[in-house]
């Protein structure tokens, strides 16, 4: 078997945004709405990066190059489906509804950054790779069990489908007939590793045969693929067809985080060739040539963006500093003796004026 | 009132549970058609169906992951691990995720889970059948560890340990399995996690203990009265949350310490207890706190004569008791 051939890459439109592909399921007005957001989010990755080396945020993970998979999986939801992403996946959640300073007050590290506001169905964002995968089953097993119509969908990245959690993860959701989606965004590189390095295999989706589950290999620079794709695999799923895996072939077009330096490991060829067919860049060829947005109206979508952001940016800013003693907030539903103890201790320091400090039972 | 053994009172404490709340399901290796490898949950798949006591993969990490999603999503998930020894494939799920997902979350979500699993040695099961892990799971804050010492208490804590909103780890002596017996009321019932109980009150020295060590410091406790040597037996039940004030009761009354327990000496609940006593009643004290634990080898050895030397046993208890009684 010749995996490349088993998998074929699903694509609509090609690097150049030519439309080599059936597009019928996406509208126009949808693909100016793809657009815009496409914009805002990459303004707000790019501002963060900003604010990071300005010192105004801390450590911030971007996901330039993933808007196309993140917003085409998200877009393809319905509101009731669960979401289960990593730190690099604030594109879904924002497309979803989670407000867009959100991601910054993560990396600034208010903790109001861990719940979504309603009706946002989607857990806090996993740092220990792979760990979502595993609650995205349970979420969707439990929706069966349970007589709910809801699906959960995982997003992880390439570097996770080497650890045991993603094979657990999909054998369990294949023997339970979970209705769950295994979204994995081949980026090519986990921090510094490439993709040749962390598997021997040709594709990621060929791992579905294993399992014994539909797997599928999408363009994910290609937002028509990934959402028409996504919209029917959702479909199937929600109707009983069991998990699928979803590979959807992208590139991390910066840094793993605002902490590292790619330049070191990663060649400029191949970066130039990736960023040739990105995603935002991609759908604006084809938007244009297709006559669907003019260069004025993709003008005015940039000026609404940056004044989205900037507002973003206000609202994080302006966001309230946590008080010391909320640092014992949520750690259990009722707060025992002896943890009561030790926040009391540390009120008293704060009443006192001195800073927060050691406190024991 | 009926008599019930340890291992009864967690299945039929499970049984009622189940009936009263449709959302608790049992899932994990073997629990359903065998009804686990020691039993407990025999007889319950037949009564409530294959959906809510199930036979999982063999994947621990699985297990507890996915509890923790179907928790999230309104279940009351009771996964077993067959046994403690096997629970480590499961740490990253239980101590990142289960235990921090309220916090990380802003309270936004919580995960009621509780993980069943049996412990302990003495029962000649080898290097990996025979652990006691508490001690690393006592240390995370978000968890609850609960070891209950009878068949009563077994009963009112699972039934607690059910209703509560947080992850609970619920460990269950294999030895005490068939050798406790004791009267389990019919009716539900529930027993505080964090309330420690004096399982018997004595003047000259006080015995901290949990679990199956429960019944054999209460030998030791016993042998010791001949000798007119007045034993205190503290049961612990849970060793997170501790029950500080009762520690400190405890000790501030006979002024003579002794710790037991079957988990390694270092990193053990023992030293946890004895710095809280020393932190709050070390003017209360006639002597040195004495820990009895089991010694710092890696595991309990298959070899007779080894597990022997490893176990703590009510002589041993005995010993130690009487020799601070003496101090």
């Amino acid at each position: 078997m010749d995996p490349l051939k088993a998998f074929p890459l699903i694509q609509v439109l090609d690097e150049d945004g030519r439309l080599i592909g059936d597009r019928s399921q996406v509208s126009d007005d949808q693909l100016r709405a793809f657009f815009r957001w496409l914009t805002i989010l990459r303004t707000l990755d790019q501002r963060a990066w900003n604010l990071q080396r300005q010192g105004r945020i801390g450590t911030y993970p971007p996901f330039s190059g993933q808007e196309a998979t993140q917003v085409g999986v998200a877009a393809a939801l319905s509101p009731d489906d669960w979401l289960c992403g990593s730190y690099r996946d604030w594109a879904a959640l924002v497309y979803r509804g989670v407000p867009l300073y959100f991601p910054l007050l993560n990396s600034m590290g208010h903790p109001a950054a861990g719940a979504f506001p309603d009706p946002v169905q989607a857990l806090p964002v996993q740092v220990v790779i792979a760990a979502q995968i595993l609650h995205a089953v349970g979420l969707a097993w439990a929706a069966k069990l349970q007589g709910e119509p809801r699906i959960a969908v995982a997003l992880f990245g390439d570097g996770a489908t080497s650890q045991g959690d993603f094979h657990e993860a999909l054998n369990l959701a294949s023997v339970m007939s979970a209705p769950a989606v295994f979204v994995c965004q081949n980026n090519q590189w986990a921090i510094s590793v490439p993709l040749h390095r962390q598997m021997h295999s040709q594709t990621i989706a060929q791992r579905a045969i294993a399992y014994n589950i539909e797997g599928l290999r999408v363009d994910g620079n290609d937002i028509i693929a990934v959402y028409q794709t996504m919209k029917e695999v959702v479909e199937r799923v929600r109707a009983g067809g069991g998990p699928v895996l979803v590979e959807a072939v992208t590139y991390r077009l910066g840094a793993h985080t605002t902490a590292d330096d790619p330049t070191r490991y990663r060649a400029r060829e191949e970066d130039e060739r990736f960023r040739h067919g990105e995603p935002l860049a991609r759908l604006r060829r084809y938007l244009l040539a297709s006559q669907i947005l003019s260069e004025d109206e993709m003008q005015a979508i940039e000026e609404e963006a940056k004044g989205l952001v900037e507002q973003a940016v206000t609202d994080a800013a302006s966001y309230p500093p946590s008080p010391p003693e909320s640092v014992f907030d949520h750690v259990y539903a009722s707060i025992p003796p002896q943890l009561l103890s030790q926040q009391e201790e540390l009120a008293r320091r704060v009443r006192e004026g001195r800073r927060g400090g050691q406190s024991h039972g | 009132m009926a008599v019930l053994s340890y291992l009864e009172a967690i299945r039929e404490t499970l049984r009622q549970e189940m009936r009263r709340d449709s959302r608790i399901i049992i899932y994990g290796e073997d629990v359903g058609v065998r009804g686990g490898v020691f039993r407990v949950t025999e007889g319950l798949q037949k009564e409530f169906g294959e959906e809510r006591v199930i036979d999982s993969p063999l994947a621990e990490a699985a297990i507890v992951g996915t509890a923790i999603g179907a928790a999230i999503n309104g279940l009351r998930p009771v996964p077993e691990i067959q046994f403690a020894d096997f629970i480590f494939p499961a740490m990253n799920q239980i101590i990142q995720e289960a235990a921090r997902i309220r916090y990380r979350s802003n309270g936004a979500f919580h995960v009621p889970i509780v993980i069943r699993a049996p412990f302990g040695g003495g029962v000649h099961g080898a290097l990996y059948h025979s652990q006691s892990v508490e001690a690393f799971f006592a240390h995370v804050p978000g968890l609850k560890v609960v070891i209950p010492a009878t068949p009563y208490d077994a009963k009112g804590l699972l039934a607690a340990a059910i209703e509560d909103e947080d992850p609970v780890l619920y460990f269950e002596h294999k030895a005490a399995y068939r050798s406790l017996k004791g009267e389990v009321p019919e009716e539900r019932y529930l027993i505080p996690i964090g309330k420690a109980d004096v399982k018997k009150t004595g003047r000259d020295v006080s015995i901290i203990t949990y679990g199956l060590m429960v019944s054999y410091a209460l030998k030791a406790a016993e042998e010791l009265e001949k000798e007119n040597i007045s034993c205190e037996v503290l049961d612990l039940r849970s060793v997170r949350p501790l029950d500080v004030e009762a520690i400190l009761t405890s000790a501030k009354k006979t002024g003579k310490v002794l710790i037991v327990h079957e988990d390694n000496l270092t990193g053990g609940i023992g030293g946890e207890v004895s710095a809280l006593i020393a932190e709050h009643a070390l003017f209360y004290l006639d002597a040195p706190i004495v820990r009895l634990a089991g010694p710092d080898v890696p595991a309990m050895p298959y070899s007779p004569p080894l597990e022997h030397a490893f176990m703590v046993s009510p002589e041993k208890i005995r010993d130690k008791a009487r020799e601070l009684a003496q101090f």
